[in-house]
């Protein structure tokens, strides 16, 4: 267990629903939840998560901090905004099951091999790296992420995709050695890790 | 022109319906002067578009029978229908008020005979139906309508169809020179008893009412179960006119909903409780009827606890703790798929059923704040109580969803208070 996960353990004993509200994204409106079930009714991966969104809100309330956390049930969640729309409280659901995985990571009990977390972090890095996602790179970090063997089935497979962008322009074929990022990366970089200390005090992580 | 007598010592209610017709007839049996005024070519207001009332399952017909009776019996009430109230202005005790009356086309010495309508060609919506069926352009809005007087519709006025109508009536009861008038009245004080009319459910997307025909409303149920209904009382569903027997409710239609309207319409759970039961009732013990209520938590207040208890003991009637999620239809049989997850176990489930009737909410049928600037509204537009609203007083479902025997109640408080007021005006003036 990370040492802020201790931390968080001890500072909020039992109380998760407190937790959640002062440390996740749009935490604060999961007490508004009523439990009529439409966000998990309405979500295209219903069947396939292990806690659909509003039995995760009861968990909170529950109290099932290593549950909930450790889940890869937010993971899923594709912005696809089937429920908000729907949402009679209006809640902000995406937005929460997004804060939920980010805290989740953030805390360091996140599902290891989780793909959604995997590649978030990759791109994290990508784009962080210049300022501008370099999508060759990228792509081939993602095809390649469980070993050569997998990667290059996975590019074969996604070839004829790969050619299309070339020949639109989508794509620099040169972009590993000339990709173009902004103009000052450094700055971005300052800018970035101030951004990271602003938020990590607010939520009382010690980075 | 009709000729309007009030004063300062006058009550006007407005809306005949049954919080109106409790509230007028409770003044002028008290002395006072009334005048009701109504927008419909008739009084009843939406009671009269019930099958049943829950929670005895007894018919609204027959507490309408005895309101009529009085109401008949009384000199003190003064009745405007197809009149609306436009303006009303000044204080406690002196109120100037505008009333618009729409030309009916016909007069009192009609006698629902009936001849006009035979005569006629042109047909129209019935509202009385919530427009599942057509009626005569020459109508009687419904049998037990009061007035018993025919209507003209102003569609027809001017073509050949109305002097068929006019030629047509023996008892020179047609009119079709009549036109819309506004008399300004003075009266004291102001019984407010528009009352409700459901949302409109074409707004709730996800349940596709607009695209599917057998998903209809809780109050569409209401008028299928009347024996002089649109279905002649048989649960007949819109797409093939088969029976239908195996029903869905889904509860909080457009209620409790941030996206419509975000009061609990509080009568819904118990509307859909007893239309359970109307199930049983046409269908015996045939095993393929049945009700599936999806709900999020069934709203059963005080006395109404033991309905509950009855209907949940029904075999008939299942319970499924779930806001459904969507809608969809099967093209085929016309079937409707209901889409979700059980709260109870989170269960995904992707039901079939011949009919789905949504539980629609009420609201007002018109927002406080548009009587006048003073009156004081709640967030969903309902008559909030307010020293500011002066002798302007809600009534019944104008100021809450309410069933009919708060409605009533609501209607008798206000009376009283209406009453006060006129009091003190007469005191003034001896
Ligand atoms: C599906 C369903 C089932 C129900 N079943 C039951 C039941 O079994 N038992 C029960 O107790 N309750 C039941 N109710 C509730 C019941 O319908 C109401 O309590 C009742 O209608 C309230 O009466 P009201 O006079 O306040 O309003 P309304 O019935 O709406 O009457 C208002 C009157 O005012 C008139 N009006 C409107 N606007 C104007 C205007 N601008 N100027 C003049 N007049 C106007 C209208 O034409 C109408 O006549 C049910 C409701 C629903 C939706
Ligand atoms: S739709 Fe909203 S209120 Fe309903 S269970 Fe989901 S989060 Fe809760
Ligand atoms: S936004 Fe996420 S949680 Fe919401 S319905 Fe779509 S996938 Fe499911
Ligand atoms: S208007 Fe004349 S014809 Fe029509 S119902 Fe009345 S009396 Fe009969
Ligand atoms: S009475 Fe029942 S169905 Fe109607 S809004 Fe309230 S909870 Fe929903």
């Amino acid at each position: 267990m990370s040492d802020v996960n201790t931390a968080m353990v001890q500072k909020y004993r039992n109380d998760f629903l407190k937790e959640v509200e002062e440390n996740v994204e749009e935490g604060h409106w999961v007490k508004m939840c009523m439990q009529c079930g439409v966000c998990s009714g309405s979500c295209p991966f219903g069947p396939d998560w292990d806690h659909p969104p509003q039995e995760i809100f009861m968990m909170i309330r529950a109290g099932k901090r290593d549950e909930v956390l450790t889940t890869e049930s937010m993971w899923m969640c594709t912005s696809c905004y089937n429920c908000i729309v729907r949402c009679p409280r209006e809640l902000p659901i995406t937005h929460i099951m997004h804060g939920l995985a980010n805290y989740a990571h953030r805390l360091g009990i996140a599902p290891k091999m989780n793909p959604t977390r995997r590649f978030a972090k990759i791109f994290w890095n990508n784009i962080a790296k210049t300022g501008r996602v370099n999508e060759l790179a990228l792509s081939l970090k993602l095809y390649f992420m469980d070993g050569f063997m997998s990667g290059v089935k996975n590019a074969l497979a996604m070839a004829s995709v790969g050619i299309g962008m070339l020949k639109t322009k989508r794509l620099n074929p040169f972009a590993l050695i000339s990709h173009k990022g902004v103009k000052n990366p450094k700055e971005l970089h300052v800018l970035l890790k101030k951004a990271r200390e602003i938020e990590d005090r607010r939520k009382g992580i010690a980075s | 022109m009709t000729d309007v007598v009030a004063t300062n010592e006058t009550i006007l209610v407005v809306g005949g319906g049954i919080s109106g017709l409790t509230a007028a007839l409770e003044a002028a049996e008290c002395g006072k002067q009334v005048l009701l005024v109504e927008k419909n070519p008739s009084v009843g207001g939406r009671i009269a578009q019930l099958y049943k009332y829950f929670p005895k399952l007894c018919r609204p017909s027959c507490g309408q029978e005895i309101n009529l009776r009085r109401l008949k019996a009384n000199k003190k009430i003064r009745l405007l229908t197809m009149a609306e109230v436009t303006n009303v202005a000044g204080t406690a005790g002196d109120y100037d008020v505008s009333i618009t009356i729409h030309p009916r086309y016909v007069n009192e010495n009609c006698t629902a005979c009936g001849a006009c309508a035979d005569a006629v060609t042109a047909e129209i919506d019935d509202p009385f139906n919530y427009n599942m069926t057509k009626t005569k352009a020459a109508y009687l809005p419904y049998n037990m309508a009061y007035p018993q007087r025919y209507v003209i519709d102003p569609s027809i006025v001017g073509s050949e169809d109305a002097n068929k109508a006019k030629a047509a009536c023996k008892y020179e009861a047609i009119d079709l020179d009549m036109q819309e008038q506004t008399i300004e009245i003075k009266v004291g004080a102001v019984i407010w008893a528009t009352g409700w009319r459901p949302y409109d459910a074409a707004k709730i997307q996800p349940y596709g009412y607009d695209r599917f025909p057998n998903v209809i409303t809780s109050v569409e149920f209401e008028r299928m179960m009347d024996p002089f209904g649109p279905t002649g009382g048989k649960l007949l569903r819109p797409s093939d006119a088969k029976p239908a027997k195996n029903i869905a409710f889904i509860q909080c239609a457009g209620s409790r909903d941030r996206n419509h309207l975000t009061h609990c319409s509080r009568i819904c759970c118990m509307a859909s409780l007893k239309q359970s039961t109307y199930i049983g009732e046409q269908y015996g013990d045939d095993a393929d009827a049945k009700a599936t209520i999806y709900y999020i938590d069934i709203r059963a207040i005080d006395r109404f606890e033991d309905f509950y208890k009855k209907v949940q003991a029904d075999e008939k009637v299942h319970f499924i703790k779930s806001k459904v999620a969507n809608i969809t239809q099967n093209r085929d049989t016309g079937d409707v798929v209901l889409h979700g997850v059980d709260t109870e176990g989170y269960q995904r489930y992707d039901n079939t059923h011949d009919l789905c009737v949504l539980a629609i909410g009420m609201e007002p049928s018109v927002r406080a704040d548009q009587i006048n600037d003073s009156v004081s509204a709640d967030a969903s537009g309902f008559i909030q109580p307010n020293g500011a609203n002066a002798a302007i007083f809600g009534a019944g479902c104008a100021t809450n969803a309410l069933d009919v025997n708060r409605a009533v109640q609501s209607a008798t408080a206000a009376a009283l208070r209406a009453i006060q007021v006129v009091n003190r005006v007469s005191s003034a003036e001896a």
